[in-house]
């Protein structure tokens, strides 16, 4: 009952008994010596007395005369800023419609880390790993230092003065201007807009989105005549279906889907409920990762899915498709507490959807039409007849405002339409592919350097602060706009202040640019979308009149979704996304959630086609394919993915930059081209005409899913169902017991025995506990972490090469019922297996083997329960990667840090602008040494030194981890538990045990608490919560 | 030879500790006596204080507490008799409009000028413009009780304290000088007596040669025996003496490396030139500013922070010259220059730890109550500025083993006192709370 009967495997290379899995499985480090290619080939005996001869004289020399270091004060220190000492600023984080409420922290007036801002209602103090990275694009050496004026380096002047007699000379001649933008969240910019609009009279405003959401606008203004996404409540739904809307990875908004998400998924003693989540989906997404029930499906089917959903929740008709049936009796059960989503893009599907929700009564209760969302706002019509238009030459002059659809909207013939336009103006931060096309380039600041405001939802508003002064002579683009309006010296602060006050009646600002967020009853966003607001405004709550053709849209699903041969699904990744921050070295080498691949793009496929077409998958090599779209081919390399869809291939968007920076250019391919368009809107799925080719050539892909295996150990993940847990909390629990002599039935609790005294905690005791639960892999930690520790990024050949060095990984298991030998079985689980996410960082064991193998003393145990380690104490051996059992210890090969080799890899550490994102309170280490997870210790000391300055203890909360506050569903928990007040001291039910002369352990009574490998007695202070599937009984038996 | 250095090292002991002792007991002594006097200089005030009744308190307490306000926040600007760069304070509340606009002039003086009053106005225009720091904390009372302090001072001889600290430094340097002329005395004393044994015992060998050559008796065996005469290059050519010299030479050689080895990095009295000779002797000693004043960040930050011109400017836009010379002094101009080409004072750096180590100001000087001096040394007696410790991981990991922890009114301690007193006798170390961990350094 309790022991585990499932097999877990982490990669199809495990289950085939790959010779390189074998080989490498056992082994901590898969080669022996790094590579020489950066010694210079072999080095000689000479070689070596020669550099001990230089060697020995530098030493000397340098024990003569110290190097002179200055010590450089401020001609006039600002009040507020005292060296050594973080200030934290609230903030806003928006790319296009992405948004989340941020805390900036800067040392010295530089931004070093984002944490996320507890006063948000939305975003709730979560992040993504999007936002971690945003930090470093700010000190990206690629970025614009200087306006471009037709094609070369100029002025501002001499910029403004071209743009503004062109703009005249065009608006004197009645010619056409556009503004093509992402969506704009900010309802000051869209001000600046109208003052633009107001100025030249033929300029329109378009907006495009580059993952679009037309279709969910679209149905909703047929539906409730409001074109606008609405507020959902995740936290509400028991039943949640989605239909490939990757939510808590990509879709929309998803660091609120994931807390709200979090809330209905965390279980306990006494909370013993949990949502169902049904996923249809073609490719394998985060989302349908952390699924209950998950059915891949074909993009064709999707719409003819949701139709089965709706009529059986309308007319009780049984439909094909596995679990849609099961879904609507449960969606029916619980009318008005659930939800259906769908990521289409498809204006009919989307109207189903509404249809479907409406007869469910969610509206008003888990869909909130009366406060729309205003994430996305591109209109696939307004674009395509913008594209027309300019190719017709009808268009005269253009200004890309932070949008790149040359690179993201290749759909249509953008580039040939851009040279039908006279006057082509970007804001691009960078010489991206549309600015590449423009003939001037007006860079705007980074958002860390800006002042701004975003409202992401009606009446919830946001402030954008600058926590840095620009670093190049670039400038805000609203007020690049202001200025080509007429006003002689635009001031964008005052602008947005004296909007604040007048349009959101701000009375108190001091007070709103604290807190960063601000709740208004001031006006909508949208300036044309201000009747429509006030309209539905008046049917707030109540049940939204809900209009709109379902049977017509049912029948456009029917004639559109027609789906021949191979078909291919485009998808996003959770930390390249759009591509928008492409050239982001952390970005590009984040493991991605699911394929836990980097820095490429592939094409997915399913192991069955796979094996029919011929692919091989040999010791990390794979057959590359070329794949044709329309007439369109691209070769790019193939991933097997379990949970591929019959009959589909997935290829992920962002990739194949050309003009993006030196990290990204070139990486993967470019699968923007594919994108069609299907009943109006942009669809990111080809139905027909797709052929895959596999070819000879092999590539191996930088994967990490692999690396650092247990060796063979069982029960590292723990699981069960809700059903079980509810009769039995222990349920899924594997108890290890020990033989002895010592106890009557022969057995004992393993780590009740030891070699060890243990240690005795006077002081603190940190401990962490992370909710498999809770955990969706999203990989923000992984960043945060990264960003928080100066963690170097080592590039593609050195993951292949197994040196990839995250403190923190999210290791990804794939689970079957069958046993091992059963192959049969296996393969069938293959096709949609069950997926566990894990995050693994150092243990902080008690017992930890470790530290009694290091034959320096370099790794230790603190008096407060931390492992530490000391890098200048640390000569290399190497020995405690080889004893750890957990494989979370990382060893630096090579020098990341001022390295040619790694220039356009580790770009924090390898140029002037880039190290200003290091944390000065931790060494960036180097070659030759071990690193390896520290309880984030800098933050542990700086928070006990701010509670002993203030003579008082510190207070639960205070200490916190990087992982652990970026988390997004708060499934890392981190606290002291030798504080009875404290969080995890609760939660994981601590008990102290009596005046024992050395406590080892704490004693936890919550019965889904467990440590990982808990049989070797390493007693790790980082607990694990089982995970817990809401399953019904039946289905996990066959 | 051996019990009779351990003797002398006995009385050496001996000596010094009773030394020290007396020593210690007149400073005590001394101390006490201040103490008396000053208390019963305040006790013959105490009537006259009331008689003028100006409102200002005249007990110990509210006194000593202006004193150390008057010390922390106004002796910068302000002397109780001088000028300074503000007004020297002596009767300020006889001549100031009231004591409620003092306070109103100290929260925030730029508003009582902006209100258009006269007095202010006169002040602010008698004093080149220059506006006062606001100290918007000070509550009334406080201020109140710096007045109180103030006027105390000002009605006080001006003598008292000088001479009793000259005789305490004599008194030290004595003590000090002690041990080390001891020292020589017994040293020579023990080379003459060395020698004269040495005297004795050679003529002692020769007496009984003599006499034994004299013996007849004595067959050729023993008078060989007696007649040996020492071979020197034998000596010198046997393989223990050999070894020996070998293997002292080795060790000295060895240890002279390692010395140098350890000795590599590491600056002490490293006093390099600096591009304004500023001299912390006249800051920090004769005037008496406090440390904290320049260096701001010492009670909040890892860092103590060199003081950006902006604060030399809130006594130097007054004081162009050292006192006595007139003009400007080019080594102040520099401060000037610094302002207004806008081009930050390059110092050079004195106190070079390593990156790998962290070191913070706030945790030593504001949580563990540590004296500047202590690691800097007596830096109000330097002109020039040196390297006064060794800043060696020993050195840290020595003062760690050794010092106290500053416990007293910080409930973050509480419990740790509590199980440390269990457990233990002694006082609570650095060491006791894990401060010989690597990670509390390095990270």
């Amino acid at each position: 009952m309790s022991d585990n009967k499932k097999t877990y495997w982490k990669g199809i290379e495990q289950l085939s008994n790959d010779p390189a899995f074998v080989k490498n499985a056992d082994k901590e480090f898969p080669e022996f010596l790094p590579i020489n290619q950066n010694e210079g080939g072999g080095s000689s005996r000479r070689d070596f007395l020669k550099m001990m001869g230089f060697g020995i004289a530098a030493v000397s020399l340098a024990a003569c005369e110290a190097p002179i270091r200055k010590a450089i004060p401020y001609v006039n220190k600002p009040v507020d800023v005292d060296p050594g000492v973080p200030n934290y600023y609230a903030s806003t984080y928006t790319s296009g419609g992405d948004y989340c409420s941020i805390l900036v922290k800067t040392r010295e007036g530089r931004p070093i880390k984002i944490e996320g801002n507890k006063l948000s209602e939305i975003t709730q103090g979560g992040t993504s790993a999007q936002v971690q990275a945003s930090v470093l694009t700010l000190y990206d050496n690629e970025r614009l230092v200087a306006p471009v004026v037709e094609g070369k380096e100029g002025k501002w002047e001499d910029l403004d003065k071209a743009v503004i007699s062109k703009l005249g000379s065009i608006a004197a001649q009645g010619g056409q201007i556009r503004i093509v933008s992402n969506t704009i969240l900010s309802p000051t910019t869209k001000k600046v807009i109208e003052d633009f609009k107001a100025k030249y009279p033929t300029a329109q405003h378009v907006t495009y989105d580059a993952v679009s959401a037309h279709g969910i606008l679209a149905a909703n203004e047929e539906s409730f005549g409001q074109r606008a996404i609405p507020s959902y409540d995740f936290s509400k739904a028991d039943v949640i279906v989605s239909f490939g809307a990757d939510f808590l990875g990509t879709w929309i908004s998803p660091v609120e889907f994931s807390k709200q998400y979090s809330k209905t998924r965390k279980i306990g003693p006494n909370k013993k409920t949990m949502s169902r989540h049904y996923q249809f989906e073609s490719n394998l997404t985060t989302t349908g990762a952390n699924a209950d029930y998950r059915t891949p499906i074909k993009p064709s089917d999707e719409g003819k899915a949701v139709v089965a959903l709706y009529e059986a929740i309308t007319g009780g008709k049984k439909s094909q498709i596995k679990y849609i049936d099961k879904a609507a009796t449960e969606l029916k059960k619980a009318k008005g507490k659930s939800l259906v989503v769908s990521g289409s893009n498809d204006p009919a599907v989307q109207l189903v959807v509404n249809a479907i929700n409406n007869a469910l009564s969610n509206y008003g209760s888990t869909i909130d039409m009366s406060t729309p969302a205003y994430y996305r706002q591109g209109n696939d019509v307004e674009m395509k007849k913008f594209v027309a238009d300019a190719k017709a030459g009808r268009i005269a002059g253009v200004i890309f405002y932070n949008c790149n659809p040359v690179y993201n909207y290749k759909g249509e013939d953008i580039a040939g339409a851009l040279s039908k336009i006279s006057l082509k103006i970007s804001t691009a931060d960078r010489p991206d592919e549309t600015a590449v096309a423009s003939d001037y380039v007006a860079p705007n600041h980074h958002f860390l350097e800006s002042w701004g405001d975003a409202e992401p939802k009606k009446g919830q508003y946001s402030l954008i602060q600058p926590t840095i002064t620009p670093i190049f002579k670039t400038r805000q683009a609203e007020e690049s706009l202001l200025k080509w309006t007429g006003v002689d010296t635009p001031d964008y602060y005052s602008y947005l202040k004296n909007t604040w006050n007048r349009d959101m009646g701000v009375s108190n600002w001091e007070q709103a640019l604290h807190d960063g967020v601000y709740q208004g009853s001031g006006v909508a966003n949208a300036v044309e979308a201000d009747s429509v607001a006030t309209e539905v405004a008046a049917v707030v709550g109540a049940a939204v009149p809900f209009s709109g053709n379902v049977s017509s849209a049912v029948q456009a699903i029917n004639k559109n979704y027609k789906g021949s041969g191979l078909e291919l699904a485009l998808y996003q990744k959770v930390g390249i996304g759009d591509g928008t921050q492409a050239n982001n070295p952390w970005l590009q080498e984040m493991p991605d959630p699911v394929t836990k691949s980097t820095w490429d793009n592939y094409l997915t496929v399913s192991k069955k086609w796979a094996d029919e077409n011929g692919v091989e998958y040999f010791e990390g090599h794979c057959n590359k394919a070329k794949l044709t779209v329309k007439g369109v081919s691209v070769e790019l390399p193939i991933l097997i993915q379990p949970g591929q869809a019959e009959g589909t291939v997935g290829l992920a968007l962002g990739y194949g930059r050309l003009n993006a920076g030196k990290v990204a250019d070139g990486r993967g391919v470019d699968a923007y081209p594919f994108v069609t368009t299907l009943n109006g809107a942009v669809s990111y799925n080809v139905l027909s005409d797709v052929t895959v080719e596999v070819l000879s050539e092999k590539y191996q892909i930088a994967k990490t899913q692999t690396h650092q295996t247990y060796m063979g150990r069982d029960n590292v993940i723990q699981e069960s169902i809700l059903s079980e847990y509810k009769v039995n909390p222990l349920a899924g629990r594997h108890e290890p017991k020990i033989s002895t002599w010592m106890s009557e039935d022969g057995k004992v609790d393993a780590g009740a025995l030891s070699l060890w005294k243990g240690h005795k905690y006077n002081n603190h005791h940190w401990g962490m506990a992370i909710d498999l639960n809770s955990c969706t892999g999203c990989s923000a930690c992984t960043i945060a972490c990264q960003s928080e520790n100066n963690v170097p990024v080592v590039g593609r050949e050195e993951v292949i090469n197994r040196r990839d060095m995250h403190w923190l990984r999210i290791d990804r298991y794939y689970s079957s019922d069958a046993p091992a030998d059963d192959h049969k079985g296996l393969e069938q689980a293959a096709a949609n297996p069950e997926v566990t996410f894990q995050p693994m960082l150092c243990q902080h064991c008690n017992n930890a083997p470790c530290e009694t193998v290091c034959p320096v003393a370099a790794t230790t145990h603190s008096t407060e329960g931390l492992n530490q380690m000391t890098y200048n104490r640390c000569i290399g051996t190497r020995y405690c990667a080889n004893n750890c059992p957990y494989k979370v210890r990382r060893f630096n090969w090579f020098k990341y840090h001022d390295n040619g080799d790694f220039e356009n890899i580790n770009t924090a550490m390898n140029n002037d602008l880039g190290k200003m994102v290091l944390n000065p309170d931790v060494t960036v280490r180097s070659r030759g040494v071990m690193e390896k997870c520290s309880f984030c210790v800098q933050r542990i000391q700086y928070a006990k030194l701010e509670a002993k300055k203030e003579g008082r203890r510190p207070v639960d909360g205070e200490v916190t981890t990087a992982c652990a506050s970026s988390c997004p569903t708060d499934a890392i928990m981190f606290g002291d538990m030798n504080d009875k007040e404290s969080k995890i001291y609760k939660m994981l039910n601590i008990k102290d045990t009596e005046a024992a002369d050395y406590i080892t352990e704490k004693e936890i009574h919550e019965p889904r608490a467990y440590h990982v490998l808990a049989e070797i007695g390493t007693k790790p202070n980082i607990t694990y919560l089982t995970k817990i599937r809401n399953k019904d009984n039946e289905e996990t038996k066959a | 030879m051996t019990p009779n250095k351990l003797l002398t090292r006995v009385f050496l002991a001996f000596t010094l500790a009773s030394s020290l002792l007396l020593f210690h007991n007149s400073q005590a002594q001394e101390a006490a006596q201040q103490d008396t006097t000053v208390t019963e200089g305040s006790n013959d005030e105490q009537p006259a204080a009331q008689g003028a009744d100006s409102g200002l308190p005249t007990d110990a307490d509210r006194i000593s507490e202006g004193q150390s306000l008057f010390n922390a926040n106004c002796k910068t600007c302000h002397k109780v008799k001088e000028k300074l760069v503000g007004p020297a304070l002596q009767g300020v509340y006889d001549r100031a409009p009231s004591i409620d606009w003092i306070v109103d002039f100290v929260h925030n003086s730029s508003k009582v000028i902006a209100s258009g009053d006269d007095y202010a106005n006169n002040l602010y225009q008698e004093y080149n413009q220059t506006q006062m720091t606001a100290f918007p904390t000070l509550s009334k009372d406080q201020i109140i009780n710096i007045l109180g302090y103030i006027k105390q001072e000002a009605e006080k001889a001006p003598e008292v304290v000088a001479p009793t600290e000259g005789a305490g430094t004599a008194v030290q340097g004595a003590g000090d000088g002690v041990p080390t002329e001891y020292l020589n005395a017994i040293m020579i004393g023990l080379v003459i007596v060395l020698v004269l044994i040495l005297v004795v015992l050679i003529l002692i060998t020769t007496v009984l040669r003599k006499y034994l050559n004299q013996q007849k008796d004595l067959d050729e065996e023993d008078r060989e025996i007696v007649n040996a005469s020492f071979r020197l290059d034998a000596a010198l050519k046997s393989k223990p003496f050999l070894f020996l010299v070998v293997f002292i030479t080795t060790a000295i050689v060895f240890k002279v490396v390692i010395n140098n080895l350890y000795a590599v990095g590491v600056q002490q009295g490293y006093a390099p030139k600096q591009p304004i000779a500023f001299s912390h002797k006249l800051h920090a000693g004769e005037n008496d500013i406090d440390c904290n004043y320049c260096h701001t960040g010492v009670r909040i930050s890892k860092n103590a922070n060199i003081p950006s011109p902006n604060i030399c400017m809130n006594c130097h836009s007054m004081i162009k010259n050292v006192a006595g010379q007139s003009g400007v002094s080019p080594e102040i101009q520099k401060i000037y220059d610094a302002i207004e080409n806008d081009r930050p004072i390059e110092w050079v750096r004195i106190h070079n730890l390593p990156d790998l180590a962290y070191f913070n100001h706030s945790q030593h000087v504001e949580v563990g109550g540590i004296e500047c001096q202590t690691c800097h040394g007596e830096v109000q007696e330097m002109e020039v500025v040196r390297q006064h410790s060794l800043l060696t991981m020993g050195w840290c990991i020595d003062c760690h083993r050794k010092t106290d922890v500053n416990t007293k009114g910080n409930e973050y301690y509480d419990n740790l006192v509590e199980l440390h007193e269990e457990q233990s006798n002694e006082a609570l170390k650095v060491e006791d709370i894990g401060g010989l961990e690597c990670s509390k350094c390095h990270y």
